[in-house]
């Protein structure tokens, strides 16, 4: 699997952070910054359901 | 729905039979239309959304304007009402991110954004610990019955909020008096229009006395320095800023808190659960998001462009509630809706709205709420309501549901 996020359309909900803690981070803006962009196969479900609850559509999948 | 005449269509907003549930016709008109025609108290057509796929498609679309002077912007108001609020130039808070659209909206949200992270939400927990503790041992220091609104739901949040945003909290009788008064719709438009200035006035002079003195370390004394560095806000903006963090960082959690402990006290199996681990509480709280989803009123909008919404058309200048309460309540997408379910472990409903005016407080929120639960139940394991759940007095005229008090005896 590998993602994609869109710092400019991240609203800072931090949903991404909740739903998938081992893979997203926010920075010091309170943006969206991925720390892998190849999450491991353990965390894809989680993957799937912050891509899912993200309010502004700033993450997704390119590959699955 | 088509064949309708005007004089048929429902009225909105709609009566519950059980304060717990949403009103039974969202139901009926979900299946019949999902998109469909209603009647607001000032004589408006608007569109309600009851479907859970189709509000995230509108909150998400980018046509549907949140501006709330628009003369079409469904508000649940008589016609006087809403006049009081629509023409009362003063009022700051029409000048707030909620109210702005893009291009306008992002640079306004990007200048808060940092202060509700997740990770500066979680480096408050020991100091909101702190606060609930207090107001916990404040309850159970009250003659009995106590008000559990007054000791906690109300006042930790309320402390919570002055304490980021640098406001005495010895002021929170006015501010408390005024918000109960604006999201009422019982209130008379004159009432509205001068709780309405009095909000104003109290957060002008605050703001004001922040911009001219040494900058604070709070939220609103930081907005103020990064305001000054990148200029995004004018100052009335700011005021504006600063009077939305005040209402939506006390009154939504406040009835959070009281409706969540009403349902963790009238289902005694999964309340038990909870506090026998504490752990299954971040997963009850969503579902309890989910099952109250008190705030309707801020997710409504109005048409910039002619829009196809589950095959009717929206047309320009017409306004649309999406209802969060009956999104959360599509039994196609949450199974039995009505059952109150901690292992639910479901995260999109949309009771902190959805697209770019998603709530920007939501983790404290969270985090607050967990807290309060966690305290509160730990601390008074004998806690129970006084009266029935059903004769509470709840908030059926106010555009946050809620609960006005709750009397317990532990």
């Amino acid at each position: 699997m590998h993602i994609t996020a869109d710092r400019d359309r991240c609203v800072g909900a931090g949903q991404c952070v909740l739903a998938a803690p081992a893979v997203f981070d926010q920075d010091d803006d309170g943006l969206v910054a991925p720390m892998t962009f190849d999450p491991a196969e353990g965390e894809q479900d989680n993957v799937r359901q912050a891509v899912n609850v993200c309010p502004s559509s700033a993450i997704w999948i390119d590959k699955e | 729905m088509t064949d309708m005449l005007d004089t048929d269509l429902p009225s909105f907003p709609m009566a519950r039979e059980c304060p717990m549930h949403p009103p039974a016709e969202y139901k009926e008109i979900r299946q019949e239309a999902p998109v469909s025609r209603v009647r607001m108290p000032d004589g408006q057509l608007a569109w309600l959304v009851t479907g859970h796929e189709l509000s995230r498609q509108v909150l998400a679309d980018p046509r549907m304007s949140s501006d709330r002077t628009h003369p079409a912007f469904p508000l649940a108001l008589t016609t006087e009402q809403r006049k009081a609020f629509q023409q009362n130039s003063r009022l700051s808070i029409r000048r707030s991110m909620i109210g702005l659209d893009a291009p306008e909206h992002g640079p306004h949200r990007k200048m808060l954004i940092s202060e509700f992270s997740v990770r500066r939400i979680a480096a408050l927990r020991p100091r909101v610990q702190e606060i609930v503790d207090r107001c916990v041992d404040d309850l159970l220091a009250a003659p009995q019955p106590a008000d559990l609104v007054e000791h906690v739901s109300l006042a930790v949040p309320s402390l919570v909020i002055c304490e980021l945003l640098g406001v005495p909290y010895e002021q929170r009788h006015g501010f408390h008096e005024w918000t109960r008064k604006l999201i009422s719709r019982r209130t008379a438009p004159e009432e509205r229009r001068a709780s309405a200035d009095k909000l104003n006035d109290f957060l002008e002079a605050l703001v004001t006395e922040k911009e001219q003195g040494e900058p604070t370390d709070d939220v609103i004394g930081r907005l103020i320095a990064r305001n000054r560095e990148n200029p995004v806000m004018t100052h009335d903006e700011i005021v504006g800023t600063a009077i939305l963090l005040l209402i939506a960082g006390h009154e939504t959690t406040a009835n959070m808190i009281s409706l969540g402990t009403v349902a963790l006290l009238e289902n005694p199996g999964q309340k038990a659960q909870v506090v026998a681990d504490p752990s299954l509480l971040p997963a009850a709280i969503e579902e309890m998001l989910r099952y109250f989803s008190i705030v309707e009123s801020a997710t409504s909008r109005v048409a910039t462009d002619d829009i196809e919404v589950g095959g009717v058309t929206i047309r320009k200048d017409e306004g649309v509630i999406i209802s969060g309460l009956a999104a959360d309540w599509d039994d196609s997408v949450f199974e039995n809706p009505d059952q109150l379910d901690f292992h639910r472990g479901a995260r999109h409903h949309v009771a902190f709205g959805y697209g770019i005016h998603q709530c920007l407080g939501q983790n404290l929120a969270r985090m607050e709420l967990e807290i309060v639960f966690e305290t509160l139940f730990r601390k008074a394991p004998n806690l129970r309501l006084a009266v029935p759940a059903a004769d509470l007095p709840y908030k059926d005229d106010a555009s946050i549901y809620g609960i006005y008090s709750v009397p317990v005896n532990f």
